[in-house]
C-alpha cells in the first residue's frame, strides 16, 4: 500500500542544509494500523508531510497504491490529497467559523463529493450527531477531534494519516479517540499511520515503526 | 450547483464575520462608483439640456451674417453691410438642399400701442422665417406670403412684447404704431424662453413693409441691404454641404478675390451643436475620470483588504489544502469574496450616485440628469472588475502559499 525507497528529505535554509530524513524505507501493508513513534526532532512529522503528498521527498520513491508519487506536480498531489488521504491533526484543525457538519462536507467537497447525507453519517458514526450544527468552539477538545475524525473518514479515504490525533487531549478523551478510531478502522479497512510518542497510544497498533535522527531504528510487526 | 454555491457562501460569511472591516471596503468603492454616475449623469443631462437649448432656434438653421469688413492693409471696419435681399434670393435658386430663405431687417423702432409706448426690435422679413427659426404662433396668424407681396402693414409679436403693451388681453385686431406707421397685429407667438435674440423681445413684420417705412439702404450696386439672413436646411446631414455652397455663391455674388477673406459668417446649427455637444461630451469624460481615481482608490482599498484577508486565513488555506484543495479552489473563493464586495459595493454606489443626480435634479429643476443604462452598467462592471483585478493577486498568493508552511500559521 505504501512504500518508500531510499527517501531523503533536505531543507535549505540560506546556505545552511539540514537533512531531516536520510535513506529511509518502510513499508505499510493495505489495511495496517501503523504507529510511526520516535522522539521529537526524529523527523515523524516530515515523514507524514511526505506521506499526506503535502511535501516532497529531496530524493527516493514514494509508492502510494502502487504508484510513483515522489515526481508529482502541485495539481495532481493536491488530487491525491483530495481522493486518497484523510488527515487527522494534533491540533485539529477544524474551521472556526463553520459548524461540524460544514467541516465535515468540506472535507467531501474537495473530493468531489457533494452529499450531505454522507457528512450526516460520519458525524453519527463518531456519536456527534446532535452536535452537528455547533461550531468548534461551542464543542470540547475530545469533540473536535470526533469532528476531524469524522471529516477525514468520511470520503473513505484508502489512507489515514492521524499526527499525534490524542497530543492535546486529556487521557480519558484520549482512549475514547483511539478507540473510536480503532473502530472505523476496522470498520471501513483503511489504511493507517499515525504518529505518536506515547507509548500507551502505540500499542494499539501491530505495526510500529521506530525512527531516530531521521532514520528507522527499529521495526516491530505484532 | 453547490460547486458555485460552497465557494459563493464561504466568501459570504467571511464578509459577514468581518462586517466593519467588509462596510469600510465597500464603503470605498460605494463613493467610486457613486462619483462616476453622479457626475455622469448631471453632465449628460446638462448636456442635453444646453443642446435642446439650443436647438430650440431651429435645429436645421443655417444663419448668414454680414463679416467685419476687412480694409486694405488689413484695417478691420465695423460689421460691414455687405448682405442683401438679391443675395437671399441667388440662394433660394441656386442652392439646393435649402427649404426656406428668410432674409431680414432689424431695426430698432418706437411702438405705440394704446397708452404704452416702448421701443423694441423690429424685424423685417418673410413668412419662411417662421420655420427657419422654429416659432409657434400663441394666437392668430404669422403673415403669409400674400401680406409679404403686398407689404402689408402686419405685426406679429413675441410674448414678452405682447405682454407688455397688452397685458392680459389678446392684442390681435388691435392696431399699434411702430415707428410712426400703423400696423395691425395678426399674431401672437409662444414663449420661447432666454436665448440669445429672443424672439419674445421681437415685432415681426412682412420685410417689404419695413423697406416702405423706413428708407432703405442699397450697396454701391444697387443691391437692396438685409441685416442677416436665415436659411433652413432641407432634412439632416446637408448642413455642411449648404454652407459651403452658400460660401461659394456669395464669394462670386460680391466678386472677392481667392485671396481675400470672406466678407460674412456662416454659422449653421448643426455645426454649432456638434461642437458643443463635443466639447461637452469632453468635459463630462473629464469628470467621470476625475470621479473615476476614486473608483481606483477604493480598488486599492479591495486589494488591501484582501491581502490582510489571506494573511489571516493562512491557516484555513492551509487546512483546506490538506483537504485536498486545488489551487484554483483557493484563488476563486477569494477572487469570489473581492468580487462580491465591489459588486455590492456597485451596487449601493449605484443607488447613492442616482440618488445624488435625483438630487441635483431636484435643487437645479432646469437640470435633467440622465442616468442612462450605459453609465450604470459601466460603473458597476467597473467596479466587479477592479474588484477582480486588485483581488487577483492577493488570491494567487493565497493559492500558492505552501501548505506545510501555511498550516504551521497561527
Amino acid at each position: 500500500m505504501i512504500r518508500l525507497e531510499d527517501i531523503t528529505k533536505t531543507y535549505y535554509m540560506g546556505q545552511r542544509e539540514l537533512t531531516v530524513l536520510r535513506n529511509l524505507s518502510f513499508r505499510v501493508q493495505r489495511g495496517e494500523m501503523t504507529a510511526i513513534m520516535g522522539p521529537s526532532g526524529s523527523g515523524k512529522s516530515t515523514i507524514l508531510n511526505l506521506l499526506g503528498c503535502l511535501d516532497q521527498p529531496t530524493s527516493g520513491r514514494y509508492y502510494l497504491e502502487g504508484r510513483d508519487v515522489s515526481r508529482l506536480n502541485r495539481r495532481e498531489l493536491a488530487l491525491i490529497r483530495a481522493e486518497k488521504i484523510g488527515f487527522v491533526f494534533q491540533s485539529f484543525n477544524l474551521l472556526p467559523r463553520m459548524s461540524a457538519l460544514d467541516n465535515v462536507k468540506l472535507g467531501l467537497r474537495y473530493a468531489g463529493i457533494h452529499d450531505g447525507g454522507l457528512a450526516r453519517d460520519a458525524l453519527a458514526r463518531v456519536g456527534l450527531a446532535d452536535r452537528a450544527s455547533h461550531k468548534p468552539t461551542e464543542l470540547s477538545g475530545g469533540e473536535q477531534q470526533r469532528v476531524a475524525i469524522a471529516r477525514a473518514l468520511a470520503k473513505k479515504p484508502p489512507v489515514i494519516l492521524a499526527d499525534e490525533p490524542t497530543g492535546n487531549l486529556d487521557s480519558h478523551s484520549s482512549e475514547e479517540i483511539m478507540a473510536i478510531l480503532t473502530e472505523l478502522h476496522r470498520e471501513q479497512g483503511n489504511t493507517l499511520v499515525m504518529i505518536t510518542h506515547e507509548a500507551d497510544m502505540a500499542r494499539h497498533c501491530k505495526h510500529i515503526i521506530h525512527l531516530k535522527d531521521g532514520e528507522v531504528v527499529g521495526e516491530e510487526q505484532g | 450547483m453547490t460547486r458555485f454555491l460552497d465557494p459563493l457562501l464561504s466568501a459570504l460569511s467571511s464578509v459577514v464575520a468581518h462586517k466593519l472591516r467588509s462596510s469600510l471596503t465597500v464603503l470605498g468603492i460605494v463613493i467610486g462608483v457613486a462619483a462616476v454616475i453622479a457626475l455622469l449623469s448631471i453632465g449628460r443631462g446638462a448636456q442635453n439640456e444646453i443642446i435642446s437649448n439650443i436647438q430650440s432656434m431651429g435645429a436645421n438653421l443655417v444663419q448668414i451674417m454680414p463679416g467685419s469688413f476687412s480694409g486694405p492693409g488689413g484695417v478691420r471696419g465695423g460689421s460691414s453691410q455687405t448682405l442683401t435681399l438679391e443675395d437671399a434670393e441667388a440662394i433660394a435658386e441656386q442652392v439646393s438642399h435649402v427649404a426656406t430663405v428668410a432674409p431680414q431687417i432689424q431695426t430698432a423702432g418706437q411702438v405705440i400701442a394704446g397708452e404704452e409706448n416702448t421701443s423694441a426690435s423690429i424685424v423685417g422679413t418673410t413668412p419662411g422665417y417662421r420655420t427657419a427659426y422654429n416659432l409657434e404662433v400663441a394666437s392668430g396668424a404669422f403673415f403669409s406670403d400674400y401680406d409679404y407681396d403686398r407689404a402689408a402693414k402686419v405685426a406679429v409679436l413675441g410674448a414678452s412684447v405682447a405682454e407688455e403693451l397688452y397685458g392680459d388681453a389678446n392684442p390681435v385686431g388691435e392696431t399699434m404704431k411702430l415707428s410712426g406707421t400703423i400696423f395691425r397685429v395678426i399674431g401672437v407667438l409662444e414663449e420661447k424662453g432666454a436665448s440669445m435674440m429672443s424672439p419674445d423681445d421681437t415685432i415681426y413684420v412682412p420685410l417689404p413693409a419695413v423697406q416702405q417705412t423706413a428708407a432703405q439702404q442699397r450697396t454701391p450696386q444697387g443691391g437692396h441691404i438685409v441685416s442677416n439672413i436665415g436659411l433652413s436646411v432641407e432634412g439632416e446631414g446637408y448642413a455642411e454641404q449648404v454652407v459651403a455652397d452658400v460660401t461659394a455663391l456669395l464669394r462670386e455674388r460680391h466678386r472677392l478675390l481667392p485671396t481675400a477673406e470672406d466678407d460674412f459668417r456662416i454659422l449653421s446649427m448643426e455645426e454649432i451643436t456638434a461642437q458643443v455637444s463635443e466639447a461637452l461630451g469632453i468635459m463630462t469624460m473629464f469628470l467621470g475620470a476625475i470621479a473615476a481615481i476614486s473608483l481606483l482608490v477604493g480598488g486599492i482599498g479591495v486589494m488591501n483588504i484582501m491581502l490582510v484577508s489571506v494573511l489571516e486565513r493562512t491557516r484555513e488555506i492551509g487546512i483546506r489544502k490538506a483537504l485536498g484543495a486545488q489551487e484554483r479552489d483557493i484563488w476563486t473563493q477569494f477572487l469570489i469574496e473581492a468580487a462580491m464586495l465591489t459588486f455590492a459595493g456597485g451596487v449601493l454606489g449605484m443607488a447613492l450616485g442616482w440618488g445624488i443626480a435625483a438630487g441635483a435634479a431636484y435643487f437645479v429643476p432646469e437640470l435633467t440628469p440622465v442616468v442612462a443604462p450605459d453609465i450604470v452598467i459601466l460603473a458597476v462592471s467597473v467596479a466587479v472588475g477592479i474588484g477582480l483585478f486588485f483581488g487577483f493577486y492577493p488570491a494567487w498568493q493565497a493559492s500558492r502559499l505552501n501548505p506545510i508552511d501555511a498550516l504551521r500559521s497561527e
